[in-house]
C-alpha cells in the first residue's frame, strides 16, 4: 500500500460515515479495522474530514477500550472482568499475566509478540472466568492455566 | 457570560414562588435553586459548578432534599418549580455530602502544605468545613506525571477531581481544544488528546484553566524562585514593571475589596523588595498606543496595507491567530505587547540616560497573565535590546506570594512612585486591562491624529462591559470608524469570519479595527489574577482601572510628556525605524491541529 492511498482511505472513510448519526464511532471502527490500531495520524485526518476536534476523538478513543492507539501485539490476551468473571476470580488472573508478561493492561511486550487487554464482558459467563488468546476461547480459567496457555505459545514460536 | 448575539432576545418573565429553609422567594423562572439559594442568604456548597460555565452535574456536592419527593436532587442544575419546598441541609444531606467528599480524598494526594492552591483550595476549603478526618480512608493516588512543557501551566492531574471546568474553558469559552477527558470512570484524568505534552497541544497558555479548576491540578508556572535569586544577586539590577490589571486585583489577595487601586503599594512593595527601578506597563501601553494609532490611520487614511487593523498585545491572541487564523497575519498590528516594549526600552534607553550596563539588567514583569510566561522568548524580536528584554514574567499571583514572603505589610505600607522615565501614564494606558479598553484608547488618540484634536468626549461606551463581541461606529468628525471588540477566545470567529466572508467577495470590510483579548473581561480577568474569578470580579476590577481613568489628568496615551520626551531623546517619531526595530514584531503561520 502505497502512502498516498493510505491518505485515501481516510478520506473515503470519512466520506462514508460523514452526515451519519454516531458516525465518529463508525469512521474510527474501520480505521482499527484497517490497521488494527487507530494511528495518530489518521485520527489528525480524520478531525479534518469530519470536522470534529482531535479533542473529541480522543475522547473517544479512549473511553471505550476496544480501540487501541497502538501496534496490536502479535498474540493478543484478553482477560474478561465482566461481571461473572470478575467474582470468579479473574483479578487473580490479570494479576499473574501482568507478572508474567511484565506488562498491564492495553501495553504490548516489548518484543511485540504480546498484548494484554482487559475487556468487558465477552457474552459467554457461563464459561467464567475467561480468557482469550486472538481467536481461541478459554474458559474456567484459574491464574496457572492462563500463564501456561501463554508460555505454550511462548514455546512454539521459538521452535 | 458569553454571548454571541449582539441584542438580548425579548423574552415575558414569568416568576415563581418557592420556599428554600422555610424562607420564602421568589425568583425568575428557570432559576436553578442554586441561584435562588443566594437570595435568600443561602450557600449550598458546590465543587463542579462554576458561576461561568453551565453545569455538568459531576460531583453532587450539591444535592438538596424537595419535599414529598423521594430523591435528592442536584441544585446547581435543577430550575427552581412553583410551591417547591427545599431544604438544603440536614443531617442526612450532611452526610451525602461528606461521602462525597471522602470518595474524592479517597484518590488525592494528602499534600496540601505543598501545594500551589494550600489555603486557596476550594477542595480543601470543603474538606476543612465538613470535617473531614484522614483516618480510615484507604487513599490510592493515580500515579499520573507532571506538564511543564507550556513554561507557563503546570498541570498536575493528580490533584484532578474530574469536575470538567478547565475542559469547558478550554473547548468552549476558549475554543482551543487542548484539554480533554481520556478515558472513564475511575481512571477519567485530563490530558490533551493522545497524551501528549500540553506544549505539543494547540494549548495557548491563557491560563484560563488554572483559574477555573477548583484545586491545584492546574496552577501557573512558579517562577518566583529565579527572580529571589536575581534580587539576592548583587550583581544583578533588577527592575520591574506592573500591568494594568494588576494594581485592581492584587489587593484580593491581602482581603482588600475587589477592584481597589492599589498603584502605589505595588510600587512600594517592590522596592522593598530589591528592585531598583520601578516602572510600570500603562507606560509601555500608551507608547503602544501611539505606535498602533499611527499604524491605524496609516492604514486608514492612505490607504497603507489592509483594515481591518487587528491588535495584538494580547500574546494567548497571537498564539491563537498563528496557530487558527494565518490568513489574518496581514491585518495584524506589528505592535509588540507594551510590556515587551517597556522591556526592549529598559536595556537600550533607560540604560543609556543611567548609564548602566544593560547586560546587567534583570527585567521581571508582573502580569496578569500565563501566556506572557512564553511570549518573552517566543521570537528573536523578543531580544531586540540584544538581550532578552523581559527576564522573568510573573502572575499577579505569584507577585502576592512574593510580598507575603517578603515581611512587608501591604495593607499598611504607604504608597510610592513609579520611575517615571518609564512609568508615567494617562488614563488611556491604565484602561487597556479592561476589555474595550485598548480601542478606546487607541480611538482617542487616532481621534487627535486625524483631526489635530482631542475628542469631545474621552468615553466610548459602545465598547465598554462584558458582552463577548462589541460592534459600534465611531464618527471622526464625519468620518465613520467601524469597529470590533472580542474577549475570550470563543468569540473570535464570529469577527473573524465577517472578514474573512466580505474578503472572499470582495465585499467592503465590516470593519476597520478590532480589538481581542484572549481572556473573558480582557486582562482584569487574566489567567494569572487572584482565584474565584466571576463577571462581579471583573466588573469590580474593570471599575477600578475606569474610575482611574476618569480621575486623571490626562486621558490620551499621546499627552504623556514621559512618551513625549522618548520620541524627542532617542526614538525621534512613531513608526521611525528605531520604533520598528525595538517595539515592533513579525508573525508566523505555526498551523496546530485542532480539527
Ligand atoms: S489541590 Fe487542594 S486539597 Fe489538593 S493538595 Fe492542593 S490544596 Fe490540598
Ligand atoms: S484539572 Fe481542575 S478544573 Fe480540570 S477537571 Fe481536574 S479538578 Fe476540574
Ligand atoms: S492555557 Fe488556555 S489553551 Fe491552554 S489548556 Fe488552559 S485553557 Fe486551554
Ligand atoms: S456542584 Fe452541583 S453537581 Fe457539582
Amino acid at each position: 500500500m502505497t502512502h498516498t492511498s493510505v491518505v485515501d482511505d481516510v478520506a473515503v472513510i470519512a466520506k462514508r460515515w460523514n452526515n451519519t448519526r454516531g458516525s465518529l464511532i463508525m469512521a474510527l471502527h474501520d480505521l482499527q479495522s484497517r490497521h488494527g490500531y487507530v494511528p495518530r495520524e489518521s485520527a489528525m485526518k480524520l478531525a479534518k474530514y469530519m470536522d470534529v476536534p482531535l479533542a473529541r476523538i480522543y475522547e473517544v478513543l479512549t473511553f471505550y477500550n476496544y480501540f487501541k492507539l497502538k501496534p496490536p501485539g502479535k498474540h493478543v490476551v484478553s482477560v474478561c472482568m465482566g461481571t461473572a468473571c470478575y467474582l470468579k476470580g479473574a483479578p487473580g488472573i490479570y494479576h499473574d499475566i501482568t507478572k508474567h508478561l511484565g506488562i498491564k493492561s492495553g501495553e504490548t511486550t516489548p518484543n511485540g509478540e504480546f498484548h494484554l487487554q482487559i475487556v468487558r464482558c465477552i457474552g459467554c459467563c457461563g464459561l467464567a472466568p475467561v480468557v482469550t488468546i486472538n481467536e481461541q476461547l478459554l474458559a474456567k480459567m484459574n491464574p496457572h492455566d492462563a500463564v501456561e496457555h501463554i508460555c505454550q505459545i511462548k514455546e512454539g514460536a521459538e521452535k | 457570560m458569553i454571548h454571541h448575539s449582539l441584542e438580548p432576545p425579548e423574552r415575558t418573565v414569568n416568576m415563581v414562588n418557592a420556599i428554600i429553609n422555610g424562607v420564602p422567594v421568589q425568583v425568575e423562572q428557570g432559576t436553578t435553586i442554586l441561584d435562588a439559594g443566594h437570595k435568600v442568604h443561602v450557600k449550598i456548597p458546590t465543587l463542579c459548578k462554576h458561576p461561568d460555565l453551565d453545569a455538568t452535574a459531576a460531583c453532587g456536592i450539591c444535592i438538596v432534599r424537595i419535599k414529598n419527593t423521594p430523591k435528592m436532587l442536584r441544585a446547581c442544575c435543577t430550575p427552581i418549580e412553583d410551591g417547591m419546598d427545599i431544604t438544603t441541609e440536614d443531617p442526612e444531606i450532611i452526610q451525602v455530602r461528606r461521602s462525597v467528599l471522602e470518595l474524592i480524598l479517597s484518590k488525592h494526594p494528602n499534600q496540601c502544605l505543598t501545594c500551589g492552591r494550600n489555603q486557596n483550595c476550594e477542595l480543601q476549603t470543603l474538606a476543612a468545613d465538613f470535617n473531614l478526618v484522614w483516618d480510615g480512608l484507604d487513599n490510592i493516588v493515580p500515579q499520573l506525571p507532571t506538564d511543564t512543557s507550556t513554561l507557563s501551566i503546570k498541570l498536575d492531574p493528580k490533584k484532578c477531581i474530574t469536575c470538567g471546568r478547565c475542559i469547558q474553558v478550554c473547548q468552549e469559552i476558549q475554543n482551543v481544544w487542548a484539554l480533554s477527558f481520556l478515558q472513564r470512570g475511575i481512571e477519567t484524568r485530563i490530558a490533551p488528546a493522545g497524551d501528549i505534552n500540553l506544549a505539543d497541544s494547540p494549548c495557548v497558555r491563557c491560563g484560563q484553566c488554572s483559574a477555573h479548576c477548583p484545586t491545584g491540578a492546574i496552577v501557573e508556572y512558579d517562577e518566583t524562585e529565579a527572580v529571589w535569586s536575581k534580587l539576592l544577586d548583587p550583581h544583578a539590577y533588577c527592575v520591574a514593571q506592573i500591568a494594568p490589571a494588576v494594581r485592581v486585583a492584587i489587593g484580593e489577595a491581602f482581603g482588600f475589596e475587589p477592584g481597589t487601586n492599589l498603584t502605589g503599594k505595588i510600587y512600594a512593595a517592590l522596592r522593598r523588595m530589591g528592585f531598583k527601578a520601578v516602572f510600570d506597563t500603562n507606560f509601555g501601553a500608551d507608547l503602544t498606543i501611539v505606535e498602533e494609532a499611527s499604524e491605524f490611520v496609516e492604514r486608514f487614511t492612505k490607504g497603507k496595507s489592509v483594515l481591518p487593523l487587528i491588535t495584538s498585545c494580547c500574546p494567548a491572541w497571537v498564539d491563537f491567530m498563528e496557530k487558527f487564523h494565518g490568513d489574518m497575519i496581514p491585518h495584524f498590528s506589528t505592535c509588540k505587547s507594551p510590556h515587551a516594549m517597556v522591556g526592549a526600552l529598559a536595556k537600550t534607553y533607560y540604560a543609556q540616560k543611567m548609564k548602566l550596563n544593560p547586560a546587567k539588567i534583570f527585567m521581571v514583569s508582573i502580569m496578569p497573565c500565563t501566556a506572557k510566561k512564553f511570549e518573552i522568548c517566543r521570537s528573536k524580536e523578543m531580544q531586540a535590546s540584544g538581550f532578552q528584554d523581559v527576564d522573568v514574567s510573573l502572575t499577579t499571583r505569584e507577585l502576592a506570594r512574593m510580598i507575603k514572603q517578603s515581611g512587608i505589610d501591604f495593607i499598611t505600607v504607604p504608597d510610592d512612585q513609579p520611575d517615571h522615565i518609564l512609568g508615567a501614564y494617562t488614563g488611556a494606558g491604565t484602561i487597556f486591562g479592561a476589555t474595550g479598553g485598548v480601542m478606546e484608547a487607541a480611538l482617542r488618540t487616532a481621534y487627535n491624529l486625524i483631526t489635530g484634536s482631542n475628542p469631545p468626549r474621552f468615553e466610548f461606551e459602545v465598547v465598554r462591559g462584558l458582552q463577548g463581541v462589541k460592534e459600534g461606529e465611531i464618527n471622526i468628525v464625519g468620518t465613520k470608524v467601524r469597529v470590533a471588540v472580542a474577549h475570550g477566545l470563543g468569540n473570535v470567529e464570529y469577527v473573524i469570519n465577517k472578514v474573512r466572508e466580505a474578503k472572499d467577495k470582495g465585499a467592503e470590510m465590516p470593519y476597520h479595527f478590532i480589538e481581542v483579548m484572549a481572556c473573558p473581561g480582557g486582562c482584569v480577568g487574566g489567567g494569572g489574577q487572584p482565584y474565584g474569578v466571576t463577571d462581579v470580579l471583573r466588573k469590580a476590577r474593570a471599575k477600578g482601572l475606569y474610575h482611574e481613568d476618569g480621575s486623571g489628568l490626562w486621558r490620551c496615551s499621546h499627552q504623556n510628556p514621559y512618551v513625549q520626551q522618548l520620541y524627542a531623546d532617542f526614538l525621534e517619531k512613531p513608526l521611525s525605524h528605531k520604533s520598528e526595530s525595538l517595539l515592533h514584531t513579525g508573525y508566523t503561520n505555526r498551523p496546530a491541529y485542532q480539527k
